[in-house]
């Protein structure tokens, strides 16, 4: 995040950043918490037993046998780790110091696997670990568009709420061109102007009419939803065949690098929508932050009034920036019906776009750290579904909220007060 | 943890007295300023100046008039129309051969939509083919049993948006009230009837208030985002109540396999308000108490000042002694309990017979539009909501009658809002006269203002 310095305190320009940043305990104190949570769970609900994690598939260059490990040992000493770590969290803020994100990454791996080894235990199965992560990416892939989609929009000025709609509308859209042309590449070039589309309604009307954004963004998902909800019953549904069958994108395997154990499997033997993601996301943020396109950009969503001092056109630049933003959300739509499933459902995107945008407050609207809450959200997700094949013994319900608690979690602890661009929702009328 | 904590020692001096000018205190309160809040902790002096267009426009939305409104409603009707229209499959026959015999298209497309609309008025306000006066009025007390919900959840984040909150929790809170309140109601026995429908009315709104304050008090402690932390309730309730509902002993009808609570007992249920015969219920009174206690806090009590206050401008309201952190959790209560008088309604009024997770119908976030549609005050959020009772009555009506998908009745919704909040649009299709000349004018007297101020 190089925007925020911007705007502190000039005199002292290196010290003023890491100042600003809060030394407080809520780090310290949240992570204590969790890990009471946890250790409260492994002593109501002990799993005796063995866990099985299962690392390698058949095409691996080398086999890595299945680990089997006691699992309540193994969650016991994982969370030993994880008190150890509190314990560095706590002296660094004593220190006044923040606590360093290795220690947050650390510690959040350390109880991931004691989580998982206390809840496979005793299960005849293996936990495929390929599994669990391959299903994650699969999962965050629209999430992950989707933030890229907020990112770009929020910071040339312009609230994003409307996420979802790109989502359904780049869904329904690939969808019908899929069908029409048997062409998953036209699908998803038709997803990609359908969300602009909308995008462009957004920039319509909060750029010139200058309604406020966040209605805009409400208003769109509500008028999204009735549109592709209206034309699915009546058009969609009796004309299933011609209009609502998709061809799918195959995946492509890439050659080699697909048979590293576990990460090629997880990450290279996808297809094309996921790989554009890869490029997307470091994309998105070199366009950001190291091209003129993403100074300005910026400048406009910080500072409108300065940007058109020096001749930018502010009501132009996020005009553009939205249409790109619509056009990348599209592909996260189009992910829906001609990678994931082949067919458009009703409101099949379920709140995903709402999840995207918190995915984007959650990494401070900065496109690596939004991607990441994205992934975030994705493996939660996918947690719950590769334990309820395992047999977990907590009810799947309360794997299903999981994500979502962590994430609040997170946000009050982690994130904390999350900083948007500076002219956020403020409309520009030129003097 | 104090609200700004990064109010560091060097940007003390900064632009807090100019913020304090900016407010002033006749200036109306709006929906423009919902993000205030977030703005004003770091916004610079530019900003000010953008804060006054935002007023600007918000004036001359206000000063629109009945000819915008008018405007709106009619193109969004129209743009539901062209979707009937299109989609018809008579027309489209005719349309096969328009150029031989036009006629017979227009008469399809007359057809299509006046029976469309015919079957929304008749299912909505009065049904003509109804033998006595006492059915024919029925639609309309469906209209009024759909608006309750409407109006007590947009009246929450109506208030939340005051104090410069986004609620988008409706959900969660609808449904955690839901349950405390659809627990009382089948599964406290013994008490006589008004006693056992207070406190189950109370402990529903008791529980929307507390999980709306969860969003509040991590707002005001930790500076979590509201949009983040409601979103995630949302997701938390909805996995609770799954969880009470899918587990015997709990929420769940002993004997039945299904997701779903036993009904509601006698003794705890919301009376029908003009007998039997109309799904009508005191809900509804409820729901009009609640615009008549709204507009007393917003209007009349320090409480309601000083959400405004918040929600105007944050930091100004914390130098005028404003105690910030306890308007946003008090603010959170109260949206909260509002919320949950609709999730009580609805278990204890309009389906008695046992609720599933699916209780909250979307009102959560029809409340948004509802909310938006009414200017967060208090009686435009009665009118709303009972509009857009009436759209759902009437869609319902239009889909049985005309097989027209009920989902239309969001587009139409979403266009009157939308079109509601950009006047200059609507004038310019109507050719109406744009008051451009006014702001122009008022513009260097204003300026002369802040000069001279």
């Amino acid at each position: 995040m190089t925007a925020p310095a911007v705007g502190s305190a000039p005199a002292q320009p290196q010290d003023a950043p890491r100042r600003v940043s809060t030394v407080s305990r809520k780090t310290t104190v949240a992570l204590g918490v969790v890990l009471a949570l946890y250790a409260v769970l492994l002593l109501l609900v002990p799993h005796e037993g063995s866990a099985r994690f299962a690392l390698s598939t058949p095409s691996d260059f080398f086999q890595i046998p299945v680990y089997v490990v006691p699992g309540m040992l193994t969650a016991w000493l994982c969370g030993a780790v994880a008190a150890v770590l509190v314990v560095v969290s706590a002296v660094a803020t004593r220190a006044r110091r923040r606590t360093p994100t290795w220690v947050v990454g650390l510690y959040a791996a350390a109880l991931l696997i004691g989580f998982l080894a206390w809840a496979a235990a005793g299960s005849p199965r293996d936990l495929s670990v390929v599994g669990l992560l391959g299903g994650a990416l699969v999962l965050s892939v629209p999430l992950v568009y989707g933030a890229m989609t907020g990112v770009i929009g929020e910071r040339s000025g312009v609230i994003n709420i409307a996420i979802e709609s790109n989502l359904l509308a780049g869904a329904f859209t690939a969808a019908v061109a899929g069908s029409l042309t048997n062409s998953p590449w036209v699908g998803l070039i038709a997803a990609m102007a359908a969300s602009a589309l909308v995008s462009l309604v957004l920039a319509l009307f909060s750029i010139t009419y200058r309604v406020n954004q966040i209605i805009v963004g409400v208003v769109l998902n509500v008028l999204v939803i009735g549109l592709t909800s209206f034309f699915y019953s009546l058009v969609l549904v009796p004309n299933t065949e011609t209009l609502n069958a998709t061809t799918r994108f195959e995946r492509i395997p890439i050659p080699l690098l697909d048979r590293i154990p576990v990460i090629g499997p997880v990450l290279f033997d996808q297809t094309i929508v996921v790989y554009l993601m890869y490029l997307m996301v470091p994309g998105v943020w070199f366009a950001l932050f190291r091209t003129r396109w993403g100074l300005r950009l910026r400048a406009v969503g910080e500072h409108p009034r300065a940007a058109d001092t020096v001749g930018i056109g502010v009501l132009r630049t996020r005009y553009r920036a939205l249409l790109v933003a619509g056009a990348i959300g599209g592909m996260g739509g189009a992910f829906y019906t001609v990678v994931s499933i082949n067919q458009f459902n009703r409101e099949m995107t379920a709140g995903a776009g709402f999840i995207a945008l918190a995915a984007m407050i959650f990494g401070k609207w900065n496109p690596i750290r939004a991607a990441l809450a994205g992934l975030l959200f994705g493996f939660a997700t996918n947690l719950q579904n590769v334990l309820s094949v395992v047999g977990s013994p907590v009810p799947s319900q309360f794997m299903l909220m999981l994500p979502y608690i962590v994430t609040l979690f997170a946000v009050a602890g982690l994130v904390g007060r999350s900083r948007p661009p500076a002219a956020l929702a403020n409309a520009y009328t030129k003097e | 943890m104090s609200d700004t904590p990064k109010r560091s020692p060097e940007s003390s001096e900064d632009p807090l007295d100019e913020q304090l000018e900016q407010v002033d205190p006749a200036a109306e309160p709006g929906l423009a300023e919902e993000l205030q809040q977030e703005r004003a902790r770091e916004t610079g002096p530019a900003d000010q100046e953008s804060d006054d267009r935002w007023q600007d426009a918000l004036r001359r939305i206000a000063s629109g008039g009945w000819a915008v409104s008018l405007g709106a409603v009619l193109l969004a009707v129209l743009a539901g129309s062209l979707m009937i229209v299109v989609t018809d499959e008579a027309v489209q026959d005719a349309a096969g051969y328009f150029f031989s015999r036009p006629a017979d298209t227009f008469a399809a497309v007359g057809q299509a939509v006046g029976g469309a609309y015919s079957a929304l008025f008749q299912g909505a306000v009065y049904n003509f083919r109804a033998d006595t006066f006492a059915a024919g009025i029925r639609p309309l007390t469906q209209t009024l049993t759909n608006a309750t919900p409407l109006i007590a959840a947009g009246l929450g984040v109506a208030i939340a948006f005051k104090a410069g909150l986004l609620n988008i929790g409706g959900q969660g809170q609808m449904l955690m009230a839901a349950s405390a309140a659809g627990w009382i109601g089948f599964g406290v026995t013994g008490l006589p009837f008004p006693l056992h429908l207070i406190v189950a009315v109370v402990a529903g709104m008791l529980a929307g208030a507390l999980w709306a304050g969860i969003a509040g008090l991590l707002k005001a402690r930790t500076g979590a985002h509201e949009v983040i932390v409601t979103i995630m309730l949302n997701y938390v309730a909805y996995y609770l109540l799954s969880y009470f509902l899918a587990t015997p002993g709990l929420m769940q009808a002993p004997g039945s396999g299904n997701p779903r609570t036993p009904p509601m007992q006698e003794s705890a249920i919301l009376p029908p308000l003009l007998g039997e015969r109309y799904p009508l219920h005191w809900g509804f009174v409820l729901a009009l108490v609640a615009v008549a206690v709204v507009w007393w806090i917003l209007n009349r009590s320090a409480v309601g000042f000083s959400y405004r206050a918040v929600g105007e401008n944050a930091r100004a309201a914390r130098v005028a002694g404003i105690d910030v952190s306890r308007a946003t959790v008090s603010v959170m209560l109260v949206a909260g309990a509002l919320v949950g008088l609709a999730g009580v309604s609805q278990v204890l009024g309009t389906s008695t017979t046992g609720f599933g997770a699916d209780i909250d119908a979307g009102i959560g976030f029809d409340a948004i539009t509802v909310a938006l549609l009414g200017n967060s005050n208090p009686i435009g959020v009665l009118g709303a909501g009972i509009l857009f009772g009436a759209f759902k009555a009437g869609g319902s009506a239009m889909q049985a009658a005309e097989g027209i998908p009920i989902e239309i009745v969001l587009v139409v919704q979403s266009l009157i809002v939308l079109f509601i909040a950009a006047p200059p649009l609507v004038r310019a299709i109507f050719r109406l006269p744009q008051p451009g000349k006014a702001p122009k004018k008022k513009r260097p007297t204003t300026a002369a203002k802040e000069v001279s101020a």
